[in-house]
């Protein structure tokens, strides 16, 4: 799976649990970009994705993420 | 059934309006936003509105040892307290070796205050369990030192029971054996509690949430009071009308047999704690009714068969045949059955009714009802042996009924009679009983306690009735209460007149009011006045007295009646007083 199609994934995942009716979602995006996206948020995301891409983060990396492009590079290298 | 945690988040936005709210404070010694959020939910999707005061992080203490803290500027109805084995592991490991051994008395004993606190005296007390976690620090040698994790998260588990037998307003939520059956690995996430320090995991949340739920439920009155079994491929492996009483499995000999025997043993249980047991099953009643009396592996026996309805009409039918007997509503019944045909036809006929989707393999119908928590209840009913008869008389009548072409004919044929006497020690017990608990036919609802009963007995002025009914079924006891007070030289007025549910359409309210006409004329009264105060539940005396011959009364605030006895003539009836 390359990034482009992580990221699509990861669209759809942001848009569900976050339940938001549009969203434009690069590597580039922060949480700071997405007001539902807080704190409490980000840890429904970390559940859906590990479950969506069946892997499993480290709570560093988890706590070390800085925007959508960083979650893309810890889910490549696990797949 | 089982909702997930982003289900439980858009239940918890569902806006009740102005319906009344059940106001509940969430306290913990970790994050506890996702189980605020889930309790909420969770309570919405079963219809309870709810008020959630949700302290800040760790604030278990303060909030309870401050008087003014925000938690009872709230006013609790239901306090929710997480105190968690990690952060009790935790302090464990902070404390000195020598101290270690007196952690678990020091929970309980600030527990004891907090049931004690005055502030709180209203309030229900829900506090979690502590799931066992072992630190491996001795091994198995832990059961051998009281100082070790293990040993005071026992004794801990142990003396809450002990302590939630001493306070009626301390509830447990059984946190420890909801764990147990779903793990550990299921119940916490680590990545999740070092990044948040949240120790529940996303998908234990909705099943802790549903556990505290139940709780509250059942302290207002939420709870399932009966269940409604099939047979066939149900109670027994087979099918009786084809297999015969040898050839169906039961016991340890035969096939699955003993899947089927410990399903038994489970209802048993149920029904010796209260549960109303029924059956409902499309079969001959005999061939139906055959196990129970003769095959030597039957846990459940006919004496534990409330309603037993065994016939080729549709469950749904029957089902709503045992509603009538038993008088409760939809909403505390459940309907097990092994067909999902069945289940499909009672579910969308009754929505109200409690259907378990049953798993395919009798040897998981166990374990996949424990997993469902049906039974919650807030009190132990066990001592009320007598409840079963009283429902199998009840079920005797209704079938007798079904004999009869006209309903006259079947009341002539009940061989009724009743006992008329006024408040006296004997019966007050039972009159203040009824008082306090008729709420459907009750014309007025006031309330007396025994002390009351005793002081109208003795007032010359007022007229107090008390009724039983025995019929050839059996003894009702006294199920009906009148009093009447003079307003004035000429007229009575009914202050109360209520009666069980359980004699309604026997023409007890014809024979009740003849009996009070007789006792007013023979005082000199010229007319009985009547009153209907309507609450929530007493709809269906609406038109009590209309329907029995009373005018309404113009111009009056509330609504009243009245009845020249002058010109009474009796009211027909099959009932002989004795």
């Amino acid at each position: 799976m390359n990034r482009e199609e992580i990221l699509s994934k990861l669209h759809d995942i942001y848009v569900e649990v976050l339940e938001l009716d549009e969203l434009t979602l690069t590597e580039a995006t922060t949480a700071s970009d997405i007001d539902e996206w807080d704190s409490l948020s980000h840890i429904e995301l970390i559940d859906a994705i590990e479950r969506e891409f069946g892997v499993k983060f480290k709570s560093k990396e988890v706590m070390d993420w800085n925007n959508v492009g960083d979650i893309i590079t810890s889910i490549a290298q696990k797949k | 059934m089982n909702l997930t945690f982003s289900d439980l988040k858009k239940w918890a936005r569902k806006s009740f309006d102005d319906a009344p709210c059940t106001r509940v404070a969430l306290l913990g010694d970790s994050a506890t936003q996702f189980l605020a959020t889930g309790i909420k939910g969770c309570a919405a999707s079963r219809g309870i509105a709810m008020e959630l005061f949700e302290a800040d992080y760790n604030q278990v203490e303060r909030q309870l040892l401050d008087p003014s803290s925000e938690l009872y500027q709230f006013a609790p109805q239901y306090v929710v307290i997480f105190q968690s084995t990690h952060k009790f592991a935790e302090r464990h490991a902070l404390l000195a070796p020598e101290q270690r051994a007196t952690l678990a008395d020091e929970r309980l004993d600030f527990l004891a205050s907090v049931c004690q606190s005055q502030q709180l005296a209203a309030a229900k007390i829900i506090y979690f369990n502590y799931p066992e976690d072992e630190d491996t620090v001795y091994g198995s040698y832990q059961n051998k030192v009281s100082s070790s994790l293990i040993f005071q998260l026992r004794y801990l588990n142990y003396k809450l029971m002990t302590l939630s037998q001493q306070y009626p307003n301390l509830f447990i939520c059984d946190l420890a054996s909801l764990q147990a059956r779903v793990g550990r690995d299921f119940a916490y996430t680590p990545n999740v509690y070092v990044s948040s320090d949240m120790l529940l995991s996303l998908k234990f949340v909705p099943l802790v949430a549903a556990r505290v739920v139940d709780i509250i439920g059942a302290t207002l009155g939420r709870f399932k009071k009966c269940v409604i079994l099939d047979l066939d491929n149900t109670l027994w492996g087979g099918v009786i009308g084809d297999d015969g009483i040898e050839g169906i499995q039961l016991g340890h000999g035969m096939g699955i047999g003993k899947a089927f025997s410990e399903f038994q043993m489970w209802i048993k249980k149920l029904r010796q704690r209260g549960i109303i047991v029924c059956v409902s099953s499309k079969n001959d009643e005999a061939t139906a009714r055959e196990p129970f009396v003769s095959h030597p592996d039957m846990i459940l026996r006919l004496d534990d068969i409330a309603v037993f309805q065994a016939n080729w009409e549709t469950k749904v039918d029957n089902i709503r045949t045992i509603q009538q007997i038993l008088n409760i509503g939809f909403d505390s019944m459940v309907f097990i059955d092994d067909n999902p045909f069945e289940r499909h036809i009672v579910k969308e006929h009754i929505p109200e009714i409690t259907v378990p989707d049953l798993p395919e393999d009798p040897a998981d119908y166990l374990e996949y009802l424990y997993t469902l928590n049906l039974f919650e209840t807030a009190s132990d009913s066990s001592a009320d042996k007598d409840r079963t008869r009283q429902y199998q008389i009840e079920a005797q009548r209704v079938t007798f009924k079904k004999t009869f072409a006209n309903e006259d004919d079947f009341l002539q044929s009940l061989q009724m009679v009743s006992r008329v006497e006024g408040f006296t020690p004997f019966n007050t017990p039972r009159v203040s009983q009824l008082s306090q608990r008729s709420n459907q036919f009750n014309l007025r609802t006031v309330r007396y306690t025994e002390s009351d009963i005793t002081s109208l007995a003795t007032d010359p002025d007022v007229i107090d009735l008390s009724f039983t009914l025995v019929d050839k079924f059996g003894d009702n006891g006294l199920i009906a209460v009148v009093v009447m007070r003079p307003l004035d030289t000429d007229t009575l007025f009914v202050d109360t007149w209520l009666m069980s549910c359980r004699v309604l359409k026997r023409g007890m309210e014809r024979f009740t009011l003849n009996v009070m006409v007789d006792v007013a004329r023979g005082k000199g009264y010229k007319r009985i006045v009547g009153e209907y105060i309507p609450t929530a539940k007493n709809k269906m005396v609406c038109d009590h007295y209309s329907s029995l011959g009373f005018k309404a009364i113009e111009g009056c605030d509330s609504k009243q009646y009245e009845l020249d006895i002058q010109h009474y003539q009796p009211l027909k009836n099959f009932i002989t007083r004795q």
